[in-house]
């Protein structure tokens, strides 16, 4: 077996493993934590296919952003994991009925049959100097532009929404104007008396 | 010396590599220890104190520098208590969190045209996504001290770095339209000419943008809320003793200085001599670029000293405020402004 070969295994067995506590752990922050390891295997795993945009990516906006900010959502809630466990054993059919589902469909489409290395001939490694970043670039900013700038707008559209949804105006709140407040000398707050000192007695 | 070289050559290549990691690591590590003393020193001098000068080395005073190697090994001896209710695995986990990235960015990073571990493509996105992760060491320890304090302090931390994170990325965004580059060597080539070709004047809200979010994202003064002394003890590292407080704190100091590094790379034309196209610059020739690099290096070192001898702690809406809405936009409307710069060859960057 090559290097790559068990680096690949090496990554998914701990993809995997990662993916499968997140789902077992009891305690959410550990899950969360575990969702992270996930995360970089799976950056190891597309850094393997030569996608080091792709993979580098994963780990700066998912792992860098996104995950810190489950965390800290998940760390001020007091979550009573039994609460949400209750309804396990009324749920499990119909999801296990989805996850067979699922799992059947996955297996038609990325089978063998369909998706072998007879249908798919393996790519062709890339030079040391292919730069995968450039290429992306290349391909999103041409062939794609339209694809593009449609999601660009989505989630603009998306963080429009999301601002308006939770943006009130409390006027029970006090608010400091930053801009005032610099702007604040002294001789507007500070009045200096000039008086004659008092004879001691 | 031919001999040292075939001996160099006959190395696996895993050995040589460790040993460059080993090169790299050995003097960023002194530096470290040394910064600790230099700002200590430093700091003093601002207010008109002697600052450390009494532990010597071999019987000689030699102005305190002996001060870090006996922190250090105060640190080492000390026991590490593990408060009781603590989540024992990430509480001793969460240091090392916050010291592995600040190491491993290093991997990339150029010290001259060839001194370089891995120059890679993407290195200017590996650095960034690696000094991402630093925020996971503050969290997990806040949350596994299980303890009030330490988990404000973790609370505190995350919406700031989150913040400082996007602006110092769009700082970065323009440098790489400016370069056209995501290479940190060629980001470097890219600023050749003269020290008005440097990044710093064509991207100068970015380049100011860029070292106060990195300053807000060491948690130094005067963005060090996530440790204020004053309101919450000393944040997320209250409950860290000896070894494991020690690294939180190697790691503070060797962010700062990789912050500082990345600035003078991307800003101030890296190894680049400041006499390039000057009468001076044959005269100067004989400067290794290493030096040039950590001289300016230093400047942005000295200045993170600086401004914590200076201001005072920002308040935190305040914090959050500049972050959001005040750096934010300023560097959407910069990296617009270089975008035009470069499509009209703007002189004298880049034409």
């Amino acid at each position: 077996m090559s290097f790559e070969k068990f680096l690949f295994y090496l990554f998914a067995v701990l993809l995997l493993g990662a993916a499968v506590m997140v789902i077992t752990r009891r305690n959410p922050v550990h899950s969360v934590l575990f969702l992270v390891l996930a995360f970089f295997n799976a950056a190891g795993l597309w850094m393997l296919a030569e996608a080091e945009f792709l993979a580098i990516a994963l780990v700066l906006v998912y792992v860098g952003a996104v995950m810190v900010l489950f965390l800290f959502v998940v760390m001020m809630l007091d979550i009573n994991v039994a609460e949400l466990r209750a309804g396990f054993v009324r749920s499990a059919p119909v999801a296990l009925v989805v996850a067979v589902i699922m799992a059947a469909e996955l297996v038609v489409v990325l089978g063998p049959a369909r998706f072998g290395l007879d249908s798919y001939a393996a790519p062709d490694r890339h030079p040391a100097d292919y730069n995968n970043t450039a290429e992306l670039g290349l391909a999103l900013f041409t062939q794609h532009i339209y694809a593009f700038e449609i999601a660009a707008v989505i989630l603009l559209v998306g963080i429009v929404a999301a601002i308006s949804l939770t943006l009130r105006r409390r006027p029970e709140t006090k608010y400091l104007d930053p801009a005032s407040q610099v702007g604040v000398k002294a001789k507007d707050r500070l009045k200096i008396v000039k008086m004659d000192p008092e004879e001691n007695a | 010396m031919d001999g040292l070289i075939s001996f160099w050559e006959a190395l696996p290549e895993l050995v040589r590599i460790m040993l460059k990691i080993v090169a790299i690591m050995l003097p960023l590590m002194i530096t470290v220890a040394y910064y600790t003393y230099l700002e200590r020193k430093v700091i003093g001098h601002m207010q008109v104190r002697m600052g450390p000068n009494r532990v010597g080395l071999f019987g000689f005073r030699l102005l305190g520098l002996g001060q870090p190697i006996a922190d250090a090994v105060k640190l080492m001896f000390k026991e590490i208590v593990i408060p009781s209710g603590a989540n024992k695995l990430l509480f001793l986990i969460a240091p090392m969190i916050t010291i592995a990235p600040a190491l491993a960015a290093w991997a990339v990073f150029p010290f001259d045209a060839e001194l370089v571990l891995a120059d890679i493509n993407a290195g200017l996105l590996y650095i960034l996504a690696l000094t991402s992760l630093g925020v996971y060491g503050v969290i997990i320890a806040g949350w596994a001290s299980n303890s009030k304090y330490a988990l404000l302090g973790a609370m505190r931390s995350a919406a700031q770095i989150v913040a400082y994170e996007i602006a110092m990325g769009f700082a970065l965004v323009g440098v790489l339209v400016a370069a056209g580059s995501l290479n940190l060597r060629e980001i470097v080539m890219a600023q050749e000419g003269s020290l008005l070709h440097w990044y710093w004047l064509p991207l100068l809200p970015l380049f100011l943008i860029y070292f106060i979010s990195g300053v807000a994202e060491t948690n130094r003064a005067p963005f060090d809320v996530a440790e204020g002394e004053s309101e919450i003890v000393a944040g997320f590292h209250v409950e860290y003793s000896g070894m494991t407080f020690a690294v939180f704190f190697l790691a503070e100091y060797a962010n700062m200085i990789l912050i500082s590094a990345l600035s003078a790379l991307m800003f101030l034309g890296g190894w680049l001599s400041p006499f390039q196209g000057t009468p001076l610059e044959s005269w100067f020739a004989w400067v290794p670029g290493i030096l040039w690099l950590l001289l300016k290096t230093f400047i942005f070192m000295f200045l993170f000293l600086w401004f914590r001898a200076t201001f005072p702690r920002y308040r935190y809406d305040q914090i959050m405020r500049l972050g959001w809405k005040v750096f934010i936009p300023i560097t959407i409307v910069w990296i617009v402004v270089v975008g035009l710069m470069k499509v009209n060859q703007a002189p004298w960057w880049f034409n």
